[in-house]
Order: C-alpha cells, then structure tokens, then sequence
C-alpha cells in the first residue's frame, strides 16, 4: 500500500516542464529558428526554388523582390554571375549547421569531460589541464583555426576538427572552475559518507550540477561554430568552392557590395539571427528546465 | 567494560597550510593534538568548544574524511584506514548529519532521488519500489507530508530540509551519527523538534550520536556525556551531569558562565 | 518617562504579493532603555529596524502607521530632513561584522567618517576622537588598530570597532540588529557587557533584534514579542520570563533550551499553540478587509 502511494507522490513528471519550455517565449523564438534552418538544411533541394550553382549571366545581379528591376521568382535576388542568393542560402545551411552540431559536440563532450577530472582529482591532472588550457588561450581563436586548416587540408572535416581543437578550452575551463566549486559543497561529503565511489559521485551527483552549465556553454558554442565556419570560408579555407556556404557568400557579396548588396546582406543577417536564435534557446531552455532556477 | 563503538587514540589532525612566503615550504598547522575520546553504542556525546577549537575536524576524522597524523581512530576496534575491503560496510554505519541543510542536499536532484539512491547503493532495498516504500516510511516518521518526495531541496523550508538530512542518514540504520552544528541558525521552535526527533531516533535504531555544538545549553539537554574542546586538546569529560555541575576547568566554566539563561534577574551581565 | 521612539499602528505588505508583513505594530522605546524585539525568523524584526532607519527596501510598503522619533514622523518627514535626523541621532549596530566594514579601508578611516560628517570634526581631531572610542570599548594598542584592515581583527575585535563607529555619533537611538549573532559566547558575553556598560553612561536608548530569549532576558528591559508581522505580547522583560501571557510565549519559553534546568527546556512547540497563533493573524487580517 505504502509503495503505491510512494510512487505516486514521487513521480516527477517531464510533461509539465516540457509544457512549460514550450510556453517559453525564448525557447519559442530560438528553437523555432533553428528547427526552421534544420528543415530548410534537410529539405534543401526540394525547398530552394532554383539550382544553387546554376549560373545565368543574363539574371546577373538582380535585386531582391519588391525592388525596381527585380526578376519573379528570385526572391532575394542574385549575384553577378545570376545564381540565385536564396537557394544558395538555404543550401548553406547545411554545411552552417553539420559544422555548427557536430563541432560544437565533440568540443562540450571533450572539454566536459577533461573539466570534470581535472576539477574533481585535481592533483596533477589539474595542473597539466590547467596549464593546457593557458597555452591554448594564449593563441587568437581565429589564427589558430586559420593555422589548423592550413595544415589539415580545408574541408568540412578541417573545419570541425579546427573547431574542437580551439574550443574545448572553453567548456574544459568553465566546468573546471564549476566542479571545483561544486566538490567544496556539503551534498559531495555527504556522498562519500553515505558510500559512493569517487566516479560514482562524479557521474551521479556532480555532473547533474554541471551539465546546466554546459547547456548554456553549448548552445553559445553552437553560434560561435557557425561564425568561425563562416569566417573560415571567408578566407576560403572551408569546403570547396562551389558549395554555397554562408561564409562564401559574404566574401563574395563584400566584393560586389555596390552592384548586389543583397548577395552579402542576407547570409550576414542568416548569421546574427542563427547567433542569437541559439542563445535565446539556450536561456530558455535553462530558465524553463533547470529545477534550481525554478522559483 | 564493554568495546566502545568510535574510539580515538592520540589523535592528532595536521592541515596543510600550504606554501607561504615567510614560513617553510609546505608548512601545516596541527589542528587536533593526541585525543582520546570514546563513544559507546548507544550513546550521546556532546562535542563543545569554540570556533576553531577543532570540533569538526575531530568529526570529521572520527567519519575518516580527515586523515590522522598521528594516532589512530578505531571503528568497533578496527582502524578506520585499514580496511581495503570493507569500506562500503562500514561506510553504511557511520552517517553524518550536516550543519547547513540546503549545501548537503543535491539541489538538482528530487527529495526521493536523495532518500534512495543511498539505500539502492547499500542493497538494503532491492528494487526502486522497495526504496519508494522504504522512503514513504521514513518521510512519514520525521513528519514530513509524502508530496515532499517530488520536490527539490530548494522548494523545502529549513526545517523540513533538516529533516531530510537526518531521514537520509537513519535510512541505513547506522551505528554511529555524527551531528555536526546541526540546529544553529534555526528557530527555537524547530531547533526542539530536530533535537527530539533525534533523540527519540537514537532511541529505536540503537545508534550512537556524536553531537558537535557550541550551544552547552542544548548539549546539557541531550547528551549523556561531554568532551570539551580547546585549541585542539580536550579539556574536560565526564557525564553532563557532573560537568555542568562542577566543572573542572576554567576553560569550561568560563563557557557554561557565558550562556545567558531565558531568566531575569540573574545579574548575569555584571559578573 | 518620555518615549523617545514611538511606532504607531505600523503595516506593511510586500509588494510582490501584497502579503502583510507587518500587522498594527505598536511600541514604544523610552529613553535610555533597551527594548527587545523578538521573534522566530520572519517575523518581521528586521523590517522594523529598517523602517525606522529608513532602509528599507522597495519590495516592502508601508501602508499604515507612524514612527515618532522624538516628535518627528519619520514615515512621513520629507526625504532630506528624514537623512539629516537619521544620520545625526541613529546609530546601527548590524549582525555581520565582517560585511558591516569595508574591506579596503582601514579602521581609522572608517571611525572617522560619521565623526567628520556629522560632528564637524576635522581630520586630526576625528582621529584623536576615534581612538579615544577604541580606547573605550576596551580595544588594546588602539593606535596600531587604526591602522589595520578590518581582516586582520577577529570577529569579536571588528563587533567592538563597529560599536565604537555607533556611538561616535553619540547617537539617541541605537538599532542592533542580531549584533552577536556571529561570535562565540564568551565573545558575546563581553560584547553584551559592552554594549550594556556604553548604552548606560550615554543614557542611549537601544533597539535590540534577536531571537535568542536568553540574550533578550540578561539584556532588556522590555520586550515586544512578534509572529509573521504581529505583536504577541508585550511588556517589561520581568512579566514577559515571569508571567507570560500569551500560550506562544509560554511555548517559546518552554522550547528555549536551559543547561540549568534540562528538563525545562527543549520541549517542542505544540500544533496547537501554532495553529491558535495563524488563527489570530488570520482573524486580524479578516477583520483589515472585511
Ligand atoms: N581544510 C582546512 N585547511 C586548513 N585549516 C583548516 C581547515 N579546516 C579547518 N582548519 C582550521 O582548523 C582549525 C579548527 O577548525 P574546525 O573547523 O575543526 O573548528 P570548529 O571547532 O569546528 O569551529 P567552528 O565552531 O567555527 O565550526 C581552525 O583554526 C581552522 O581554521
Ligand atoms: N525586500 C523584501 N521584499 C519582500 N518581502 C520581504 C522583504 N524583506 C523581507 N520580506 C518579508 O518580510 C517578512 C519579515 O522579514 P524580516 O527580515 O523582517 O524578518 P526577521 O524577523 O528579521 O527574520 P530573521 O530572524 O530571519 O532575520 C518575511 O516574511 C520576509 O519574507
Ligand atoms: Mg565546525
Ligand atoms: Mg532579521
């Protein structure tokens, strides 16, 4: 009888908090962006009203639609050599999104992991980590990445690993300096009194702490991944060519800007808005899951 | 004379300062200087002293947390730092209270997470249901309403938080529970029912209770014996009783002199 | 005797939820006395400290009442007028002597400040004052003090030099507020004895905050006695330890701990007594909105 009541009373149901998250306006706002860009990266050769390589001279640089000039069917214009900006855009998602997803993961996975040990064992752990990290702070993010790919070969694969590699630092410090702060606290003792193993406190007890944290790391990562992606392509150092990405077409919209504004205008404003959409998840999603910030 | 159940022999606990520029490299501070203290099954010792004087890190060395630089702490006639096996048994005896309720309670797990995880990890209920159930029943002797199992720590008041900290540790039915601060910062009202919720639990688990507090007024009322600390050294002991009866030391009596009792008239202040 | 500080009819509600948190507090504080405020946490102590100090923050409003500080209303006196009274005659003791002092300056410089600010001093003779009040609360070395960081003193030292900075200002009314919480007993003891000592050859009056009767019963003269925002009970300390009234300060009593008398301490508060207490705040506030 007890049992049955027990559980009852206990359950802790996602449901509410899910309901909550959707009722977010930040979680809205932001999830609904991306889930926009995952849908448009997935369904990019059905959804893109034209061939995103297809050149025609004869429709070069037109201007995007409600302006003088303007071409039906091209809705945010062309460039100059008359592909069409917005197929090439929602193309560009993909290669914005794959770097920005998987990047971003293996970074949180690796600096998570390598914070937690190093926060937690401290000891010589901490002090090769933590000098790691100095050394890898000490160089600009964007040479760095610019050094890797140039010794990799440039390419989405490049691009990723360059990502990780520089940006692991920024979870691996973060988490470091949070399971330090979360081992002082009474709840780790009070762990060791009641039994559990060292691992066992950090898997069970710490990394429910630290993950919200990492939430919140992850999802500004997951602009920072989309930035450096393009600025990579920017110097022409990311895919080849002739994949459209967004940092392509800003290098090749700034050089045309006075002819085809639009061609740098949209990726750019793709960009901010994917930056921004991340962050506004991420705090919602905090603001709305994490049980400590619920009052 | 029966083994006692917690026993330190010369105890002393040395902290690492750390490297500082004008003393040697490495240097420590002895904190804890040959103790001897005993605690028998069953009992309830008051651990008094100052700020500073070294009564938590005397229960914390008495739970192993701290190690010992010199003597030894014996659990049940065992040294505690020699025991390779059987460290997950002896754990499950010796469960420590805390001062601050809100820090010892995982504040990003659920009341029932707290409450069974522990008893799951010593096999002392068999499945999640049989915790449930083992946790109902702990809830509902402290006096705390079942709905609390859903909760986090921050959704409890102070006293109710308490109370979860103490349902935990009798939860493995322990031998030995060290208390450390537990009531300071809290109302009289709560104060006098943690305290006879304790006493009453000592009662029924059989366990030992070593309760560390400046507050000798309380220890007076719930401790069988006392061990008074100063810098480090115990000073006096012997039977509350007979302690705040006729103390000893000045050391003691200058403390007992300065509690002020809920009594006018006393010209407590002038002397 | 005259009631130097009078509190009249005082409520307040927050503002968040517009639940009370003060309900008709009267008291009044004659000169040269110590009037004990008391009460479990939430009761409501520090809000009327703060009121009369005018510090009270913006998530609590005053709805009613007055608070006559020598004849002045302090709820309603214009803003300017309110700091010039308040800085020139109340003096505040606070619970934390660690956050109570700047961290960065040293003690001179923090002893001197009111005495140049509100008693004209200069610079020189504020210093020579300011050791004179070290010298007073029975600091050793005042002159080496002055000179340190408020982290080199222990807590019991930095409780002395903020009693000192109270009464500097040779202030009329003096708010503690839990002013020996934080330290040991034997620390307490002398710091009380203190407090006693200066509060009697200045004839201040004092406003003590605590919750621990055994503090209020060695050190006050009367006492005023609240639950959630309400007074309980009220009267000089010798009725309220010897012929308490009200079932909640019996029971306060009763659950007090006394190393004395083990047996008469310690003993829970009743549901009962609890639950008459809500009913009495529940009725009152009835009676507000009905
Ligand atoms: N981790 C530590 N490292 C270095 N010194 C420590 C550490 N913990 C405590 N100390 C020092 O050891 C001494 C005794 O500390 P302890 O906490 O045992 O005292 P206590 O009697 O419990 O005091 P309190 O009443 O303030 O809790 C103090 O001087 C303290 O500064
Ligand atoms: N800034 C504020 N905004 C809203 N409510 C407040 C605010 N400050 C205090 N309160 C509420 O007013 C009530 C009384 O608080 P107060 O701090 O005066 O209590 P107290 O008697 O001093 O308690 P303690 O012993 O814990 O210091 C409490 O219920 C508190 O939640
Ligand atoms: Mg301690
Ligand atoms: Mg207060």
């Amino acid at each position: 009888m007890a049992d049955v009541t027990a559980a009852a009373a206990s359950r802790r149901t996602w449901q509410p908090m899910i309901s909550a998250a959707l009722r977010d306006p930040k979680v809205v706002v932001g999830g609904g962006f991306i889930l926009l860009l995952i849908i448009l990266a997935l369904g990019a050769d059905f959804i893109a009203p034209h061939d995103p390589l297809a050149q025609d001279l004869m429709l070069g640089s037109l201007p995007p639609a409600g302006m003088a000039g303007a071409e039906s069917g091209y809705w945010m214009g062309t460039d100059d050599l008359g592909r069409d900006v917005l197929s090439r855009f929602i193309h560009g998602t993909r290669v914005a999104l794959t770097v920005a997803f998987v990047a971003a993961t293996i970074a949180a996975l690796v600096g998570t992991v390598v914070g937690l040990l190093a926060g937690y064992f401290g000891g010589w752990i901490d002090v090769v980590v933590s000098r790691l990290i100095e050394i890898w702070m000490a160089f600009p993010a964007v040479l760095l990445s610019i050094l890797i790919v140039a010794i990799l070969g440039s390419g989405v694969h490049s691009v990723i690993i360059a990502i990780a590699i520089i940006d692991w630092t920024r979870f691996a410090r973060v988490v470091r300096a949070e399971t330090m702060a979360q081992r002082q606290a009474d709840y780790v003792t009070a762990s060791t009194v009641l039994g559990f193993s060292r691992l066992g406190i950090l898997a069970g007890e710490i990394l429910p702490n630290v993950l919200w944290v990492v939430l919140g790391l992850f999802t500004l990562e997951l602009g920072l991944a989309v930035v450096i992606e393009a600025i990579l392509s920017f110097v022409g150092l990311s895919v080849s060519s002739d994949t459209p990405t967004w940092g392509g077409m800003i290098a090749q919209g700034r050089g045309i800007i006075y002819q085809a504004w639009w061609v740098f205008a949209l990726p750019l404003a793709g960009l901010l808005a994917t930056v921004l959409a991340f962050n506004q998840l991420g705090a919602g999603l905090r603001r709305s899951l994490d049980p400590v910030m619920q009052r | 004379m029966a083994e006692p159940l917690v026993e330190t022999r010369g105890l002393t606990v040395d902290y690492a300062t750390g490297r500082s520029l004008r003393g040697p490299a490495n240097a420590s501070t002895r904190v804890l200087r040959g103790v001897d203290i005993r605690i028998d099954a069953g009992e309830i010792v008051g651990i008094v002293g100052e700020s500073g004087s070294g009564k938590s890190t005397l229960g914390r060395a008495l739970l192993g947390l701290v190690p010992a630089s010199e003597g030894q702490v014996l659990f049940a006639g065992h040294p505690l730092n020699a025991q390779p096996d059987g460290a997950l048994a002896l754990r499950r005896h010796m469960q420590m209270i805390f001062q601050d309720p809100m820090s010892s309670l995982n504040p990003r797990h659920t009341i029932r997470t707290i409450l069974t995880r522990p008893i799951l990890l010593h096999g002392i209920a068999a499945n999640q249901a049989a915790a449930d159930a083992a946790a109902a029943a702990v809830l509902d002797r402290v006096g705390l309403p079942l709905e609390v199992l859903a909760r986090y720590p921050h959704e409890l008041s102070g006293g109710q938080r308490q109370r979860i900290g103490i349902a935990r540790a009798v939860m493995l039915r322990p031998r030995f529970v060290l208390a450390d601060e537990i009531i300071s910062g809290q109302d009289v009202s709560t104060q006098a029912r943690v305290l006879v919720l304790l006493k009453e639990l000592c009662a029924e688990i059989g366990m030992a209770l070593a309760f560390i507090s400046h507050d000798l007024s309380v220890i007076r009322a719930l401790c069988h014996r006392v061990y008074v600390l100063n810098g480090g050294v115990v000073v006096e002991e012997g039977s509350c009783e007979a302690v705040f009866a006729a103390p000893q030391h000045a050391y003691t009596r200058a403390l007992i002199d300065a509690i002020p009792l809920p009594v006018v008239g006393t010209g407590w202040l002038a002397a | 005797m005259s009631a130097l500080l009078s509190i009249e009819n005082l409520s307040a509600v927050s503002r968040r939820d517009g639940k009370p948190i003060l309900r008709d507090v009267s008291l009044q504080v004659e000169s040269g006395t110590i009037h004990g405020l008391v009460g479990e946490s939430g009761a409501g102590k520090s809000t009327i400290s703060k009121i009369v100090l005018g510090i009270v923050s913006g998530g609590v409003v005053v709805t009613a009442g007055r608070v006559m500080l020598d004849g002045n209303d302090l709820v309603q006196m214009p803003e300017r007028d309110k700091r010039i009274l308040i800085g020139s005659q109340l003096a505040l003791i606070p619970q934390d002597p660690l956050t109570a002092l700047n961290p960065g300056r040293r003690i001179g410089d923090q002893l001197t400040d009111s005495l140049r600010m509100w008693k004209g001093f200069n610079r020189k003779a504020a210093w020579v004052r300011a050791l004179e009040l070290l010298d007073h609360v029975a600091i050793r070395d005042p002159a080496r003090v002055m000179e340190q960081f408020p982290h080199h003193l222990s807590g019991g030292m930095r409780q002395r030099v903020l009693i000192a900075a109270a009464f500097a200002i040779e202030p009329k009314l003096l708010i503690a507020d839990e002013p020996t919480t934080a330290l040991d007993a034997t620390v307490q003891k002398q710091v009380l004895q203190l407090l006693k000592r200066l509060q009697a050859e200045h004839g201040t009056s004092v406003v003590f905050v605590t919750h621990d009767l055994g503090v209020v019963a060695q050190i006050c003269d009367d006492v005023t006695l609240l639950f959630q925002g309400k007074v309980m009970e009220q009267g000089t300390a010798a009725t309220i330890f010897n012929a308490p009234r009200h079932a909640y300060t019996r029971a306060l009593l009763a659950a007090s701990p006394r190393y004395d008398n083990p047996a008469a301490g310690l003993n829970p508060i009743d549901d009962a007594v609890v639950a008459a207490c809500y009913a009495e705040i529940r009725q009152f506030d009835g009676v507000q909105h009905g």
